[in-house]
């Protein structure tokens, strides 16, 4: 008998392009699996995953929570998860194969017996399912709670892989609240999984748009030679939401949009962009550019300059009468939370050296939009009237995460007329007209990488604590200083003046999303 | 919105298409493909643009439907533009050609063709001979044909050997990558054993069936059997020998199927039937030379074919319903005895 090394399977062909990857036999338990996240994302995300046959014949989904629940409540619960929320329709075939492996165990996580018999749940799917003893463990759960999970998974021998068996832990952000925490919160993980059974999830990183960058960057001749100092005068990169925090307040109050945004989703993003080619797509080459692009980075200063924090007060936004932050409940009514951030970064490599990278972030702003803005230098010189380029900006290339997935280019076009006057025009395209309407959600993407252990769409220890380095300098300086001030902006704005302030003071500008 | 052209030609198609786009906004932009559906005239037809439709969800393309009609009347060309929500994510063109206009089908195709994007011709009922030489296939980077489709589908298959070019493919082969992917899964578990030999079971006229024992054929490199299964729909089950049990993958009524292997409990796989318009999507995925495919239609000829339904394929699932602790043993044993 050959062992699983040596093995070749002669039915797998890199030439056959059609053979989807399908995960191996395994187990995925969700803790916290009666949270929005969970309902909303994961089980639907499951469920695509089976619909289109990617997920092994005896897959096993184990909920745990305090709830006094059977199993067959619990299948009841991812039924109806499923039917709101999946993307793909409903089978009946697919969610039968689908629900004999559901299982649910009850139980805190304090409470031994319950992990124990989260063991034996997870032994009894081994052998009547095939799950192989390759389990996941996706914790949807505050990160208070991490240490004690993690310590009990190991305590009931859930945390040790034998063989060829493997285990993997999925935790979400915040990846702690600066590099102290963060480091801690590492090393608590680690002690128990292996960094490279660990995935942190960051959705971002799973939609088409963002792995798009890469592809837009490092398969096309078009862009490589002006993306540099030479040719881009700066960056924006913006997450904007029109939603506001009513009933987050148990999260969000004293950790602020720009610990919960910028230090994961945002600083990912700027690494995407700016970082080098990699020497090629496998997972450490692809990370080994990233953290090279982190390290050079920081914040830029004198912050009480080149940053900006707000905090939003009630108004009307799109047609509602909506509360102001701290009217809203849970909020001390003294909240310091700031719910918009933005900071300037500097990336300092031959390629990016004097270019400024805008990051911002906000809850109620004017609509909810995620995109990263590559503003070009205006040509060096214009063989028109003064008059004929009144109304030309800078050129741009807009990358457009959501929603309305795909990327804008800003040029100047001649208006049509007897005289020569020039405008902007921009150019799009749309995903979706050129791919799919259906393609697949972020954590279908990423489930499946768990499942597959393929980590290149997940951050690293060092990425988190890399991230943290750049934002700490800021977030302590806000703190000590208190400068710039948190000011007001009415929700359904683009933020405080302070913003504004922080990007004027150079001559430029944010970009309306 | 349907928009009819009687009697008309291409350049005024064209025209019409501009203008559409003008006063429509960007329909047709970012369109990534052409698919040219090439039909004879008839009820049929609607069926093949509603396949196209759904696909273009996934792939918005240009689909110009050219439907052959009477050959007897005079040379005229009938157009109709779909676009909006008649059209999916597409916007479609039907010609309907008759008379001596019937055969010079391309010509009609060629002005309407999107720049510089790939070319797909489907045949969603009978195709040509040789599609790579027909003047539609030509024009084509994929030409898809669909056996299962035609009159006599054994022989269809048989002509895709005869005549395969780099760039076809068939909606049989397509129908078959759950079926692959679902085989090739189970082997990436141990025992990591060869495997000695393989049976397929399937209907009688399922040219898929005979498609998946060429390519086991191919890959595996050993003898395949290819049984007629009494009762099923198309593949009905398929078993891997090797000396430490077989893989039994058992599907008898169309829609899902058990999984059946050393070290695993037997497990119900969903497995239903591929409608065309799934699998039109993942044809149009993927846009160069299907080289697996190739390599099946070639091995077609090696597979043997049992004249006799082989009495273990229906015995062996009974079995195991009955005794699932036992019917694994008694499998295994069995199976060493074979090999």
């Amino acid at each position: 008998m050959t062992t699983s090394a040596k093995w070749r399977n002669p039915l797998r062909d890199p030439r056959d392009k059609r053979m989807p990857r399908i995960a191996g036999p395994s187990a995925l338990v969700i803790f916290g699996v009666t949270g929005d996240l969970s309902r909303k994302k994961l089980m639907p995300a499951i469920y695509d995953l089976a619909n289109r046959g990617l997920l092994p014949p005896g897959f096993g989904l184990v909920g745990f929570a305090r709830r006094d629940w059977a199993d067959q409540d619990f299948m009841k619960v991812v039924h109806d998860a499923v039917k709101e929320h999946a993307r793909t329709p409903f089978n009946e075939a697919v969610w039968q194969q689908l629900a004999e492996g559901i299982r649910f165990v009850q139980g805190t996580f304090d409470d031994d017996e319950a992990f124990d018999s989260l063991a034996s749940c997870l032994a009894a799917l081994d052998a009547e399912r095939g799950t192989g003893g390759n389990h996941a463990f996706y914790l949807s759960i505050p990160p208070s709670a991490f240490p004690t999970v993690v310590n009990q998974l190991k305590r009931a021998g859930l945390a040790q892989a034998k063989g060829d068996q493997w285990r993997r832990v999925v935790i979400e952000k915040p990846f702690g609240h600066d590099l102290k925490s963060a480091k801690e919160l590492n090393r608590t993980v680690n002690e128990v999984f292996p960094e490279e059974s660990v995935f942190r999830i960051d959705h971002y990183l799973g939609k088409e748009t963002v792995q798009n960058i890469l592809a837009l960057r490092f398969a096309n001749q078009l862009y490589e030679p002006i993306w540099n100092s030479n040719y881009v005068d700066h960056v924006q990169i913006t997450m904007a939401e029109d939603i506001g925090l009513g009933g987050r307040a148990g999260y969000y109050d004293g950790i602020g949009a720009t610990r919960d945004v910028i230090q994961n989703h945002l600083l990912q993003l700027l690494a995407l962009i700016a970082m080098e080619e990699p020497v090629s797509f496998k997972p450490a080459d692809l990370r080994a550019e990233k953290v090279k692009i982190l390290s050079a980075t920081r914040p830029a200063e004198p912050f009480e300059e080149t940053t900006a924090r707000g905090q939003y007060t009630g108004g009307w936004q799109g047609g509602q009468k909506v509360p102001g932050l701290l009217e809203e409940g849970g909020f001390s009514p003294e909240s310091k939370t700031e719910t918009f951030g933005a900071i300037t970064c500097e990336v300092n490599t031959r390629r990016w050296a004097g270019v400024p990278f805008y990051l911002r972030t906000g809850k109620r702003l004017g609509r909810r939009v995620t995109e990263v803005a590559v503003v070009f230098k205006r040509a060096p010189h214009l063989p028109f009237d003064d008059t004929a380029t009144e109304e030309l900006g800078q050129n741009a290339l807009v990358v457009r995460v959501q929603p309305d997935e795909g990327v804008t280019i800003r040029f100047g076009s001649k208006v049509p007329g007897n005289t020569m006057e020039v405008r902007d025009v921009t150019m799009d395209f749309g995903y979706g007209h050129s791919f799919t309407e259906s393609s697949p959600e972020a954590y279908e993407r990423l489930l499946l990488d768990v499942l597959l252990g393929e980590p290149s769409l997940f951050p690293k220890n060092d990425e988190v604590e890399l991230s943290w380095e750049i934002l700490d300098p800021v977030l302590e300086f806000w703190a000590r200083k208190d400068e710039p001030a948190l000011e007001k902006y009415k929700a359904g704005t683009w933020g405080p003046p302070s913003a504004d302030a922080m990007t004027a003071r150079t001559g430029r500008h944010w970009r309306r999303p | 919105m349907i928009i009819d052209l009687p009697s008309t030609t291409t350049s005024q198609i064209n025209s019409r298409l501009v203008r559409l786009r003008d006063e429509g906004g960007a329909t047709t932009l970012g369109r990534v493909l052409t698919l040219v559906i090439v039909t004879e005239d008839g009820q049929r037809t609607d069926a093949a643009i509603d396949a196209a439709n759904d696909a273009s969800r996934e792939h918005p393309c240009r689909v110009i439907v050219v439907a052959r009609g009477a050959r007897q009347a005079a040379p005229r060309l009938d157009a109709q533009i779909r676009v909006g929500g008649d059209a999916g994510a597409s916007e479609v063109v039907v010609l309907r050609l008759y008379g001596e206009l019937a055969k010079e089908g391309a010509s009609c195709v060629m002005p309407l063709l999107l720049p510089d994007t790939p070319v797909v011709a489907w045949w969603p009922f009978e195709a040509p001979v040789s599609p790579s030489k027909d003047p539609i296939g030509q024009l084509a980077q994929r030409r898809i044909t669909d056996a299962a489709a035609e009159k006599n589908p054994i022989k269809a298959l048989e002509t895709r050997r005869a005549h395969y070019a780099p760039g076809d493919t068939d909606l049989a082969w397509t129908r078959l990558t759950v079926w692959r992917a679902m085989l090739a899964a189970s082997l990436d578990l141990p025992p990591y054993e060869k495997v000695t030999e393989a049976e397929v079971t399937g209907e009688a006229d399922s040219p898929s069936t005979d498609l998946l024992a060429a390519w086991l054929t191919d890959r595996l490199k050993v003898p395949v059997k290819r049984f007629k299964a009494t009762s099923g729909e198309g593949i009905v089950q398929v078993r891997l020998n090797r000396p430490g049990g077989e893989v039994d993958l058992h599907r008898p009524d169309g829609r899902v199927g058990t999984l059946a292997q050393p070290g695993q409990p037997s497990r119900s796989v969903a497995l239903q039937r591929r409608s065309v318009r799934d699998c039109l999507a993942e044809e149009l995925r993927r846009l160069d030379p299907d080289e697996v495919y190739a390599g099946a239609l070639k091995s077609l000829s090696k597979v043997a074919k049992g004249r006799v339904p082989s009495a273990k394929p229906e015995e062996a699932p009974a079995e195991a319903a009955a005794e699932p602790a036992n019917g694994k043993a008694a499998r295994k044993a069995k199976a060493k005895a074979g090999s």
